[in-house]
C-alpha cells in the first residue's frame, strides 16, 4: 500500500507537467503558431481560456493529492471528522468559484464568438492593422468533391484543383459548397474551418499574413478517399501572386459544365490541375445542383414549393442524366433521376440556354 | 407482386456467399478463432451437462442480479473487441506513413472505426453502467426486484441481440464505414449502398428498445419501490444518478430511434429526410442525432458520478459532503444536457448567437460538475482514507477527469472549436473523460461492488498492476493524440504523409499496449481472484464497512435480496443501522413473494435479431415470417398468467439460518 502511495505521490504531478508543457510550449504546432491573423485569435483564445481554467484546476489537483496523501488511513495524527458533511460557507464558495470563471469565460466567447465569426467580414488584417477602407476581398469559391477540393477565383476568372494561393494581407472570403459528401475545409495555419455540405453555401472570411506553403485539408471524414484530400496553400506577395494567376490562365484548360461533371467523379489523391476560363455560372449551379442542364435548380423548386408546389404533375417531371452522361462519356453507374429543369420560350427542351453544349 | 417472382431473391435477398470475406486474412483468423472458441464453449456445456441450469438460471432468469451480471460480461466481451478494434487503428496509424500505407486497406479501417466507437458506446458502456444500475438500485433501495422483472430480461436480450448483430457483421458482409454516428449524405443508399449501414441502424434499434425499456423499468423502480422510510433525499447518491440518467435514457433514445428510423427510410424506401436533393438535409440529422447524443454522454457518466460519490465516502469512512449539492448538481447537469448539443458541429455554419448560447451553456455545465469533484475533495477532508482499489481508480479518475473536462471547456468556445472541431485533440478530449471518468468508474464499481456479488473479494496486486497499466497507459497513449491534435491532425486517417508525425504515433501506440495490459491484468485479477477464493471469502456480507442499503444482506445477496424489509431513517440507511446497534432478526420468517423466470424475453429477443438480419440483407420473405412470429410470441407470452411464486417461509428459514451460521463462526 505505502509503494503504491508513494507512487502515486510521485508520477501523477511529473505526468501532468509534461502534459501542460507540451499543450502550451508548441513551436511546432500550427494551432499554436499560425500564419493568418484569423487562426492567431483563436489561438489567443484558446490560451486565455486554458489559463482561465487551470485557476481551478490546478488547486482541485493539488488538493486532491494533498488530501489522498494526508489522510490517509495511516496517518493517524490527521484530524478525523466522521460526521462533517456541510458546510454552508463551503458549498458556497465551490459553486461560486467555477461559477465566476465561467462568467469571465462565457463573457469571453460571447464577444469572440461575434468577433470571430466566419461570415463576418474582416475589420482588421492583423493586430493594429485595419482593413484599408478600398479593399475588396479575394472571392474564393470552393467545392469539396470525392476526394479533391476545386477553388474558383470568380475575379481572376481561373479554377484549381488540389491548390490554392492567396495574397499576403488581402482578406479572403471563401463560399464553400460540396459536391456529394460533407467536407470540412480546414487550413490551420490560416483559420478555423467550416463545413462544406451539398445544396449549402458556408462562408469564411480570412486573411494570410506570411508568405510560405501551408497545409490544406478535409476536417470531416467523407468516405473512402478522405485521407489524401489534402492540398497546398501559398501566401503569396502581390507580385507572386499576379504572376500565379497569369500561370494559370496560360496553361489551363477552359473549366465548363462538361469538364465539371467529368471532375465530380470520385477520385483519389488528384494532381493539381489548371482551368483558366471557368463557366460564370458554374458554382451557383454547383450549390442548386443543376449542373446538368435539364435539372431544375434547388432554388427554383423551393421557389415553387413556396408557392404552392406543382401538386401530383410535380411527380412527373423527371429528369435524368443518361443522356448528358453517354454524350461526355461517363459510365453508367453514376447514372441518377432528378426534378426536371422547366422548358421555357428561350429553352423549349428544358435546357437552360446558357449551357445549350450540353 | 412484382411481375419476375423471384424466391430466391425473396428469401435471401443480397445475401451470397460473397458476402462471407474470405479474402481479408485477419478476418478468417478471427472467424476461425471464433469457431473453434464457441465449439470450445458448447463442448464444456455439453460435457458438464450445464445447458439446463444456463437456460433454467440465467438466460430466463428475471433475478435483477443475474440480469445485471449478464449485462457486465456482455459489456466486458464486447469491450475485448470494441479494445480489439482500438489496437488495430492504434497499430495502423502508427505505421501508415509516406510510403507504407499500413497494414489496413482504408475500406477495412473506416469499419474498425467505426465499429469501435459504436461498440464502446452502446455494447460496452451501455451494458456496463445499466447492469451496474440493475445489480445496485434495487439492493439500495430496499427492494427485492425492479418493478417489472420480465421487462428486464427481455431488455437484456435485446441489447445482446443487438451485439450479436454487430458481431455477425464481422463474418457476414460488412459494418458501417461512416462512422459511429453514421452521418448522412456518407450513410445514404447512394454512398453507403452496402449492408454496413444496415447492421448499424437495426443492431441499434433492436439494442435501443432494451436501453428505453430498462430504463422505463429503473424509474419506476426508484420511484415506487424504495424501503419505507427512504424519502427522496435520504436515497443514496448512485440511486440518484441512476434515477436521473434513467430519466435522460427515456427522454432521448426515442430521438435516436427516429432518427435511425428516418436514415432507414432514406435507405430502403428512397424517402428524402437526409438527402441533398428533394428537400432533404443532412444538417437535420446532424442536428436529431446529437440532440441524443449529447444526454448519451451524461447517461454514461452520470451514473459513473453516483459510484464515486459511494466510493469516497465509503473509503474516506466518512459522510459524502454536500448531499444536497450533489443531487442538485445531477439534477442540473440532467437538464441541461438537453440544451448543449449544438457544440457537436459548431462548424456547421449557425450564426454567431446561436454558436455563443451553445458554447455558454456548455460550460455551464462545468458548474455542478466542478461543484461534484469539489464534494468528492471534501469527503475526502478529514476522513480516514483506505487506499483500497477502488478508492485508488477515483484518486485516479479525479485528477484525470479535471483534465479532460478543461479541454471540453476549450472546445466548448466556439471560435476555437474551429480549429479544434475534428481533429485529433477532440478525441483524447472525449477519451479522457469517458476512459478517465466511465472506464475507471467501472473499475471501481467492478472492485467495490464484486464482494458483493460473489462473495469474495478481488485480488488486490493485480487490480493495483491493472490500475496504474491503465493510468500511465491512458496518458502515454492520449496526451501524444492532444500534441497532434494541436498540430492540426484530423482523425479517422487511415493514411499520413507527414512521417514527421509518426513517432506521435509510436508513442500512442504504446500506450494503447499499456492498457492492453491493464486490460490483461484485471482478467488475470479475475482468475486469480476466482482461484483464491476461500482466501478472499467475505461472510460479513459488509467488507469494506458499508453506509448504503446494500452491504445489509449476505454477498451474494439471496434471491429476495432482503429477507425483511428494512426501515429506512437517515442518509447512508446500513451506517445509521449499524451505528444504533442494528440485531439482523433471525426468527419469525414468512414466505416471500417473487416472479417467476420466463423464457419470453429470450425467444422475442431472439426472433427480433433473426426479423433484423433479413431485413439488413433485403430477405423479405424470413423477415415477413419473423415478424408473424414475433407477433405470435408476444401474444402468447401476454396468455401466461404463470408468473408468479412464493419462496416458501421454511426456504427463507434455511436461507436465514445458514447465514446467522456463517456469521457465528466468522466471529
Amino acid at each position: 500500500m505505502f509503494k503504491s502511495l508513494t507512487m502515486l505521490r510521485l508520477k501523477r504531478p511529473l505526468l501532468l507537467g509534461t502534459l501542460l508543457s507540451l499543450l502550451l510550449s508548441g513551436c511546432n504546432m500550427v494551432s499554436l503558431s499560425p500564419s493568418g491573423d484569423i487562426a492567431v485569435q483563436q489561438k489567443d483564445l484558446l490560451i486565455t481560456s486554458t489559463w482561465l481554467m487551470l485557476i481551478v484546476i490546478i488547486p482541485v489537483i493539488v488538493l486532491t493529492l494533498l488530501f489522498a496523501w494526508k489522510y490517509r488511513a495511516s496517518n493517524t495524527e490527521a484530524t478525523y471528522n466522521p460526521e462533517w458533511h456541510h458546510s454552508t460557507i463551503l458549498e458556497l464558495v465551490i459553486w461560486a468559484a467555477p461559477l465566476v470563471i465561467i462568467i469571465a469565460l462565457g463573457a469571453i466567447t460571447w464577444v469572440s464568438t461575434h468577433e470571430l465569426d466566419p461570415y463576418r467580414p474582416l475589420e482588421r488584417i492583423s493586430e493594429g492593422r485595419e482593413v484599408p477602407m478600398d479593399t475588396k476581398p479575394l472571392v474564393v469559391e470552393v467545392v469539396a468533391m470525392d476526394w479533391k477540393w476545386l477553388f474558383i477565383y470568380p475575379e481572376q476568372n481561373i479554377a484549381l484543383v488540389n491548390e490554392l494561393a492567396a495574397p499576403v494581407d488581402r482578406p479572403i472570403e471563401f463560399h464553400i459548397t460540396s459536391t456529394t459528401m460533407m467536407n470540412s475545409l480546414f487550413i490551420p495555419a490560416l483559420a478555423g474551418q467550416i463545413y462544406a455540405m451539398p445544396g449549402m453555401e458556408t462562408k469564411l472570411h480570412a486573411v494570410i499574413n506570411k508568405e510560405g506553403a501551408f497545409e490544406g485539408f478535409s476536417g470531416n471524414y467523407s468516405g473512402a478517399g478522405f485521407s489524401g484530400m489534402r492540398f497546398k496553400f501559398h501566401g503569396m506577395n502581390e507580385a507572386d501572386f499576379a504572376n500565379w494567376v497569369e500561370t494559370n490562365r496560360k496553361d489551363g484548360q477552359a473549366l465548363t459544365r462538361e469538364t465539371y461533371l467529368k471532375l465530380e467523379q470520385p477520385s483519389e489523391r488528384d494532381p493539381v490541375q489548371r482551368f483558366a476560363k471557368v463557366d460564370a455560372k458554374l458554382f451557383d449551379a454547383v450549390l442548386n445542383r443543376c449542373v446538368e442542364s435539364n435539372r431544375m435548380c434547388a432554388r427554383d423548386i423551393a421557389a415553387i414549393d413556396a408557392k404552392g408546389g406543382q401538386g401530383k404533375t410535380g411527380t412527373y417531371n423527371l429528369a435524368s442524366n443518361a443522356m448528358i452522361g453517354t454524350k461526355i462519356g461517363l459510365n453508367a453507374s453514376t447514372q441518377k433521376t432528378y426534378v426536371g429543369a422547366l422548358c421555357t420560350p428561350e429553352a423549349p427542351t428544358g435546357l437552360a440556354s446558357e449551357a445549350k453544349t450540353l | 407482386m412484382p411481375e419476375h417472382f423471384d424466391l430466391a431473391k425473396m428469401i435471401f435477398g443480397r445475401l451470397t456467399l460473397e458476402a462471407i470475406p474470405y479474402h481479408e486474412p485477419i478476418l478468417i483468423m478471427t472467424f476461425i478463432g471464433v469457431i473453434l472458441g464457441g465449439i470450445a464453449v458448447v463442448g464444456a456445456l455439453t460435457y458438464f451437462k450445464l445447458w439446463v441450469p444456463l437456460w433454467r438460471d440465467w438466460i430466463t432468469s428475471i433475478d435483477h442480479k443475474k440480469i445485471g451480471i449478464m449485462y457486465m460480461i456482455l459489456g466486458l466481451v464486447m469491450f475485448l473487441r470494441g479494445f480489439a478494434d482500438a489496437l488495430m487503428m492504434r497499430a495502423h496509424q502508427a505505421m501508415s506513413f509516406g510510403d507504407n500505407p499500413g497494414f489496413l486497406p482504408p475500406h477495412h479501417y473506416d469499419q474498425v472505426f467505426s465499429a469501435h466507437g459504436v461498440i464502446m458506446i452502446f455494447f460496452f458502456a451501455m451494458p456496463i453502467v445499466t447492469g451496474l444500475m440493475n445489480y445496485i438500485v434495487p439492493l439500495q433501495i430496499g427492494a427485492r426486484d425492479v418493478s417489472f422483472p420480465f421487462l428486464n430480461n427481455f431488455s437484456f436480450w435485446m441489447t445482446a441481440c443487438g451485439a450479436a448483430l454487430i458481431m455477425v457483421s464481422l463474418f457476414v458482409g460488412e459494418f458501417a464505414k461512416t462512422g459511429w454516428l453514421a452521418y448522412p449524405p456518407l450513410s445514404g443508399i447512394i454512398a453507403s449502398p452496402d449492408v454496413g449501414v444496415d447492421y448499424y441502424i437495426w443492431a441499434l434499434q433492436i439494442a435501443g428498445v432494451g436501453t428505453l425499456l430498462s430504463g422505463v423499468n429503473l424509474i419506476v423502480t426508484i420511484i415506487k419501490m424504495r424501503a419505507p422510510g427512504m424519502t427522496m433525499m435520504k436515497m443514496p447518491v448512485f440511486t440518484w444518478t441512476a434515477l436521473c440518467t434513467n430519466i435522460l435514457i427515456v427522454a432521448a433514445f426515442p430521438i435516436l430511434t427516429a432518427v435511425l428510423a428516418m436514415l432507414s427510410l432514406d435507405r430502403y424506401v428512397d424517402t428524402n429526410f437526409f438527402t441533398s436533393d428533394l428537400g432533404g438535409s443532412a444538417m437535420l440529422y446532424v442536428n436529431l442525432i446529437w440532440i441524443w447524443g449529447h444526454p448519451e454522454v451524461y447517461i454514461l457518466v452520470l451514473p459513473v458520478f453516483g459510484i464515486f460519490s459511494e466510493v469516497v465516502a465509503t473509503f474516506s469512512s466518512k459522510r459524502l459532503f454536500g448531499y444536497s449539492s450533489m443531487v442538485y448538481a445531477t439534477l442540473v447537469i440532467t437538464i441541461l444536457s438537453y440544451i448543449v448539443w449544438l457544440h457537436h458541429f459548431f462548424t456547421m455554419g449557425a450564426g454567431a448567437s446561436v454558436n455563443s448560447f451553445f458554447g455558454i451553456s456548455t460550460m455551464i455545465i462545468s458548474i455542478p460538475t466542478g461543484a461534484k469533484l469539489f464534494n468528492w475533495l471534501f469527503t475526502m477532508y478529514h476522513g480516514r482514507i483506505r487506499f483500497e482499489l477502488p478508492m485508488m481508480w477515483t484518486v485516479g479518475f479525479m485528477v484525470t477527469f479535471v483534465i479532460g473536462g478543461m479541454t471540453g471547456v476549450m472546445l466548448a468556445v466556439p471560435a476555437a472549436d474551429f480549429v479544434l472541431h475534428n481533429s485529433l485533440f477532440l478525441i483524447a478530449h472525449f477519451h479522457n473523460v469517458i476512459i478517465g471518468g466511465v472506464v475507471f468508474g467501472a473499475f471501481a464499481a467492478i472492485n467495490y461492488w464484486f464482494p458483493k456479488t460473489f462473495g469474495f473479494k478481488l485480488d488486490y496486486k493485480w487490480g493495483v498492476h491493472s490500475f496504474w497499466l491503465w493510468f500511465v497507459g491512458f496518458w502515454v497513449a492520449f496526451t501524444p493524440l492532444y500534441v497532434v491534435g494541436l498540430m492540426g491532425v484530423t482523425r479517422r486517417m487511415s493514411h499520413f504523409d507527414d512521417t514527421s508525425l509518426q513517432i506521435w504515433f509510436q508513442i500512442a501506440a504504446v500506450g494503447a499496449g499499456l492498457v492492453g495490459l491493464g486490460i490483461a491484468c484485471f482478467f488475470i485479477q479475475i482468475g486469480v481472484s476466482i482461484w483464491k477464493r476461500k482466501e478472499y471469502a467475505d461472510v460479513t456480507g459488509d467488507p469494506w464497512d458499508g453506509r448504503t442499503l446494500e452491504w445489509s444482506t449476505s454477498s451474494p445477496p439471496p434471491d429476495y435480496n432482503f429477507a425483511f424489509t428494512p426501515v429506512v431513517h437517515e442518509q447512508d440507511a446500513w451506517f445509521d443501522m449499524k451505528k444504533h446497534g442494528f440485531k439482523r432478526p433471525t426468527e419469525g420468517f414468512i414466505a416471500i413473494h417473487m416472479p417467476k423466470n420466463t423464457g419470453a424475453g429470450f425467444i422475442i429477443a431472439a426472433i427480433s435479431a433473426v426479423i433484423g438480419f433479413a431485413l439488413i440483407w433485403h430477405m423479405y420473405l424470413p423477415a415477413i415470417v419473423g415478424f408473424i412470429a414475433l407477433l405470435a410470441a408476444i401474444i402468447t407470452h401476454t396468455f401466461n398468467y404463470n408468473r408468479d411464486y412464493h419462496i416458501p417461509a421454511e426456504e427463507v428459514v434455511a436461507v436465514e439460518n445458514e447465514r446467522t451460521r456463517l456469521l457465528a463462526n466468522h466471529v
